[in-house]
């Protein structure tokens, strides 16, 4: 068994892919119709063949709430690796992107949140 | 300006409070998470996110941390105007001039 997708909820799938693409970096990986929604995945261009990150919307009520609630205390939703923290906040800001932690050392991890403008909190981290 | 000074003696009472105090010197303007991480990493303090939560409200009564709300976001943000007033309840305004 093996970790092959993992998911994010977002408010509006053709923002996310914009923002997850030309903000993030991320390239689009599968962009199937479902009905009213797409099966939209993103993957790292360092590895295309790795997870792929699910871009689902969270028109489920429950999924509102739970990103309300996780956003407030400033929770991430997921986190994603770089090599440097500073050098990754530096570029993102550099691109409007809010940050809710800006870089702060905690030891054998170096991490900053910021907003995916889709509802969630997203962690970056670069591990030592 | 009204001080609660019970209020603040017993906020500054704890050792936990006090590192949250520690920490939004460092950096003011925190989310829970961010403090919760802080404290947990760099202080080896294992309470719950809802006890630090609940620390969060002594501090905010006895007015030392104040909540701001941007967004959809919260962050504690430090106020040492109480700290101001209790310097000045025994050292006075004015440092005096040592006389030998």
């Amino acid at each position: 068994m093996r970790i092959n997708l993992t998911s994010v909820y977002v408010d509006d799938q053709a923002k996310a892919l914009r923002f997850y693409t030309e903000v993030l970096g991320f390239v689009k990986k599968t962009d199937v119709p479902t009905g009213e929604h797409r099966w939209l995945t993103v993957v790292s261009p360092d590895a295309p063949d790795g997870v792929e990150l699910l871009l689902e919307p969270d028109a489920h009520p429950a999924a509102k709430a739970f990103k309300e609630a996780l956003a407030g205390d400033g929770i991430p939703l997921t986190q994603f690796a770089v090599d440097d923290v500073a050098a990754e906040h530096e570029r993102l800001r550099g691109l409007g992107v809010l940050f809710t932690q800006e870089p702060v050392d905690m030891g054998p991890v170096a991490t900053a949140v910021f907003d995916d403008t889709c509802g969630n909190l997203i962690q970056i981290a670069q591990y030592k | 300006m009204v001080v609660r000074v019970g209020d603040l003696y017993q906020a500054l009472a704890d050792h936990t409070r006090r590192l949250i105090l520690d920490e939004l010197t460092e950096r003011d303007g925190q989310t829970l998470f961010e403090i919760c991480g802080r404290l947990a990493t760099r202080h080896q303090v294992t309470s719950s996110r809802q006890a630090i939560s609940q620390h969060l409200d002594v501090l905010e009564a006895a007015g030392l941390v104040i909540t701001r709300r941007q967004g959809r976001y919260k962050f504690h943000h430090l106020d040492t105007r109480p700290l101001r007033a209790v310097a000045e309840r025994w050292l006075g305004a004015e440092p005096r001039q040592e006389t030998p």
